[in-house]
């Protein structure tokens, strides 16, 4: 029996897919129809003294058909009174006493922290949020991502957080800053009960053609958004790897967020180590309907592999993600392209040739639009089976026979790396290269 | 126009009745899937009889859970597969595609429902739940849509299910009585193999039920009993000439066709009278036998016909003339049909007057009869108190159940002649009555 329920450093809720602190959780009535349409929990929009926004706050990267791969905004935290916030997490609460309402916070002083933290605690909320990682805006005025960057600031803001609070406290990091790690051990050194990653990354999605101003354009003028949506997904996911493989970090729970829309970005997150997802986009996309879609695909999964809770699987792609110097440098695959499914569109064929290796040709026949391999200059980078547009057209095939292997670690230790410009040993010494010349024969 | 030559192998046949709708492969399914907008309160589903979550059971497919697809789909409606191929998507939820309003083709969606549950039919996927049985037992007459439908549903329930066929084959009309190039005995077949196997219902084949005696025992023996018998034979015109050889009612025809394809002898001249969905059908159907003239004839204008729009288009395209306003007043010949006598009709004050003083001859060597199938109403005067319309259609209530409480009925019987779509849903909400009585 598939028991999706979590308890996330002390929180409970009836599943893992969590909305999270943004334009989605800003009010009590949209909380609660999440809820109703199957979300198990909710990290409402910050909280702290309101702000006055501006007008125009979004802007999007559309690529291709698929509008907002990539998404950008400028809105700060609730523009609401804590009163009124107060009082909706506490009627949320007497409706869904189960489900998970976390209160997303972002105040100042000490003393600030010391009251809000009472304030939501007696709303009822089941768990504190502490978003140090806003880009825009809060940052100027010394809060979010200016704690999220500063792990000396941070540390001392989840000790005042965890010395006050009563329920559990989630530390919220922002990815922007190059190494995710001491921000985290930050707030592992301050107490924090887990952490969530990633809030959104300092960005401009584009640049008005007639105004020239970039996108939200507010009154002729624009500033850096926060970016997320698809686009951010492979960022996100490297920074949870990062904290999940920490020996110290990894301890304790972490909640991913991150460009998450489908039941599959939900398991590679839970793969990597997350045992609790926040989504904002997909549903400033979609509405809250598209939990349907994660549930029932998760469910899928682990029904197809007999797994009962999100634990069961947590973490499991963690031991498959190394260093690059330990990798077999003896694995060997070539492309294979399948004749009978090829359409003859000859991308292959260009993006091997010039953005690649040459291992590709043309056939001299011009009727033929089906290109070959020519599998003794074939590095195996699957260039070709990337740009082919046709399913399974292009297929990476195993040519060693998995007997031999040899990292740049291992050849490092045996002294045989290439150590001089000139070195013999350069992994592409003797691998065929079109002369100079050729280029203009074609 | 297409012209076609008389199949005389099982090849030519196939090649004549190509599918209209073929199978999507991986890679246009996946584009597909790409363009769905995921749409909030879509209207597709609300176009669809059975309420399919359409945008889910797409992002499903995009996100290759092709298994979680089929549950999406089949959640709602039994007949999933067969539905995707024979539904007329263009009147319901393609029909309803926001995509339309933009002049952008819409979501093909029959298409990528069958792409989805022929998928998971093939591999075998086991998706369905028997329910625990709650010791009572439920008779399904007619294994068409509405009662396979309702056997599914019936045994999720925890039910005992038999069904009771007149035929040799399930599935009703979806097997007997659509065009051959809309869907195809095998897949007919293999989707109710694939509910049979896992949910387990009987099937007696060969076994009307058709006299007091055999209802009775039925009422004996059962907890409650489901009529899903849909329509009879054609009915007769009482014009002159009817019982001339070579005079075929359309489901006849293609009942024939559907079993004997190649080897049904199918003459130069063929007339077809009706000018519903049937009679483009049949003539569709006639026209691809490799008859060199087929004349569809409908007493009425072409905007009046009953068929859609798409269906007279492919039987225009499959080479089928039309004659509108005509109404057969005889037909003549030989023993043999040898032509059929018609008279022009108008509009008069509202009203469709025969005007007997101009009329004129059709020759042909057959008469398709596409004017609507006679009612099951033998069968209905056995059953104890079953109250039924003007139009010999079996009454029921919301809960598809009967004047006869023990009774219930679902698809053509209660409608008169629908989708195979309505006959899967009110097969499904009929189970769900019968569970609703048998508990209050």
């Amino acid at each position: 029996m598939i028991d999706l329920s979590v308890n996330f450093g002390g929180i409970k809720a009836p599943n893992p897919f969590w909305l999270a602190s943004a334009p989605p959780t800003n009010s009590g009535y949209q909380i609660m129809k999440a809820f109703e349409a199957g979300w198990g929990g909710a990290v409402w929009k910050t909280l702290g003294v309101p702000v006055v926004n501006v007008s125009s706050r979004y802007g999007s990267v559309n690529y291709r058909n698929t509008k907002m791969m990539g998404f950008s905004n400028i809105e700060l935290i609730t523009d609401r009174t804590l009163a009124d916030n107060l009082r909706e997490i506490e009627e949320v609460k007497k409706y869904f006493p189960d489900h998970a309402v976390i209160a997303s916070l972002m105040v100042e002083s000490r003393s600030e922290w010391e009251q809000i933290i009472k304030d939501v605690e007696n709303a009822g909320a089941d768990g504190i949020e502490l978003n140090f990682g806003c880009p825009h805006g809060m940052c100027e005025r010394g809060m979010g991502s200016a704690v999220g960057q500063e792990p000396e600031v941070l540390k001392t803001i989840v000790g005042w957080v965890k010395e006050a609070a009563n329920i559990p406290v989630i530390t919220k990091l922002t990815p922007n800053i190059s190494d995710i790690v001491p921000p985290g051990l930050a707030a592992l050194e301050g107490g924090t009960d887990s952490i969530s990653l990633i809030n959104t990354i300092k960005s401009i999605v584009g640049i008005d053609l007639d105004t020239y101003a970039p996108y939200p354009i507010v009154d002729g003028k624009g500033t850096n958004g926060g970016y997320c949506g698809p686009a951010v997904k492979p960022i996100a996911m490297n920074m949870l790897k990062d904290l999940a493989q920490h020996p110290e970090i990894g301890k304790i729970p972490l909640s991913g967020i991150g460009g998450i829309e489908t039941w599959r970005d939900v398991v590679e997150f839970i793969l990597l180590g997350a045992t609790s997802v926040q989504v904002c986009t997909a549903v400033m996309h979609y509405g809250f309907g598209i939990v349907r879609e994660m549930e029932a695909g998760l469910r899928q999964f682990m029904e197809e592999r007999n797994y009962n809770t999100i634990y069961d699987f947590a973490g499991k792609a963690l031991p498959n993600v190394t260093e690059w110097k330990h990798l077999n440098l003896e694995h060997k695959v070539v492309a294979e392209i399948n004749a009978g499914k090829c359409i003859g569109c000859e991308l292959c064929y260009i993006s091997c040739d010039d953005g690649a290796h040459q291992a590709i040709s043309l056939s001299d026949d011009p009727l033929n639009r089906i290109p070959s391999i020519i599998e003794e200059n074939c590095v195996g980078c699957n260039l070709c089976s990337l740009v082919c547009p046709v399913e399974d057209c292009i297929t990476m095939v195993k040519k060693d026979d998995g007997m031999k292997h040899n990292t740049w670690n291992e050849r490092s230790l045996n002294d045989d790396i290439p150590t001089t410009f000139n070195d013999e040993r350069a992994g592409g010494n003797g691998h065929f290269v079109p002369k100079p010349s050729d280029a203009l024969k074609k | 126009m297409a012209e076609y030559k008389k199949p005389k192998t099982e090849a030519e046949f196939e090649n004549n009745f190509k599918q209209k709708n073929p199978l999507m492969n991986d890679t246009e399914a996946y584009y597909e899937a790409s363009r769905c907008l995921f749409c909030y309160d879509a209207p597709c589903i609300k176009a669809c009889p059975t309420s399919i979550d359409i945008p889910l059971f797409i992002k499903q497919i995009h996100t290759d859970n092709i298994t979680g697809a089929s549950k999406t789909i089949f959640d709602s409606n039994w007949l999933g597969n067969a539905c995707g191929i024979v539904c007329p998507t263009g009147v319901l939820c393609e029909g309803a595609c926001v995509y339309n309003h933009q002049d952008v083709p819409p979501i093909k969606i029959g298409r990528l429902q069958n792409y989805a549950t022929n998928k998971t039919i093939d591999a075998g996927k086991v998706i369905f739940k028997v329910g625990k049985p709650n010791g009572r037992k439920i008779a399904i007459i007619g294994a068409g849509p509405a009662g396979i439908a309702c056997a599914c549903e019936a045994r999720t329930l925890g039910y005992e299910v038999d069904l009771f066929e007149a035929k040799e084959q399930p599935s009703g009309l979806t097997v007997y009585g659509i065009a051959p190039y809309k869907i195809t005995n095998e897949e007919v077949l293999k989707e109710v193999a694939y509910l049979q196997n896992q949910l387990g219902f009987n099937i007696k084949y060969k076994t009307a039920i058709n006299s007091k005696e055999a209802l009775k025992s039925l009422e004996d023996e059962y907890n409650a009993i489901f009529i899903g018998v849909g329509l009879g034979k054609t009915r007769n015109l009482e014009l002159e000439g009817e019982e001339k050889e070579n005079v075929i009612g359309a489901v006849e025809f293609v009942e024939e066709l559907r079993m004997k394809h190649h080897k049904l002898a199918v003459p130069k001249k063929v007339v077809v009278l009706g000018g519903g969905n049937t009679a483009m059908d049949a003539a569709s159907e006639a026209a691809r036998m490799g008859a060199k003239k087929t004349v569809l004839a409908y007493r009425n204008s072409k905007e009046k016909m009953g068929a859609y729009g798409f269906e007279y288009d492919l039987a225009i395209r499959a080479g089928v003339d039309s004659l509108f306003n005509v109404t057969p007043i005889a037909i003549t010949g030989n023993g043999k049909v040898e032509g059929v006598k018609f008279a022009k009709t108008e509009m008069v004050e509202g009203k469709l007057k025969t005007n007997m003083n101009n009329t004129f001859i059709v020759r042909c060597d057959m008469v398709i009869k596409a004017t609507g199938q006679a009612k099951q109403g033998h069968l209905y005067g056995l059953i104890d108190n079953l109250e039924i319309d003007a139009k010999i259609r079996i009454k029921t209530n919301d809960e598809f159940q009967t004047s006869n409480p023990m009774y219930f009925a679902g698809g053509d019987a209660i409608n008169g002649g629908a989708e195979v779509v309505n006959a899967a849903y009110d097969g499904k909400m009929a189970a769900q009555g019968i569970h609703n009585w048998l508990n209050k």
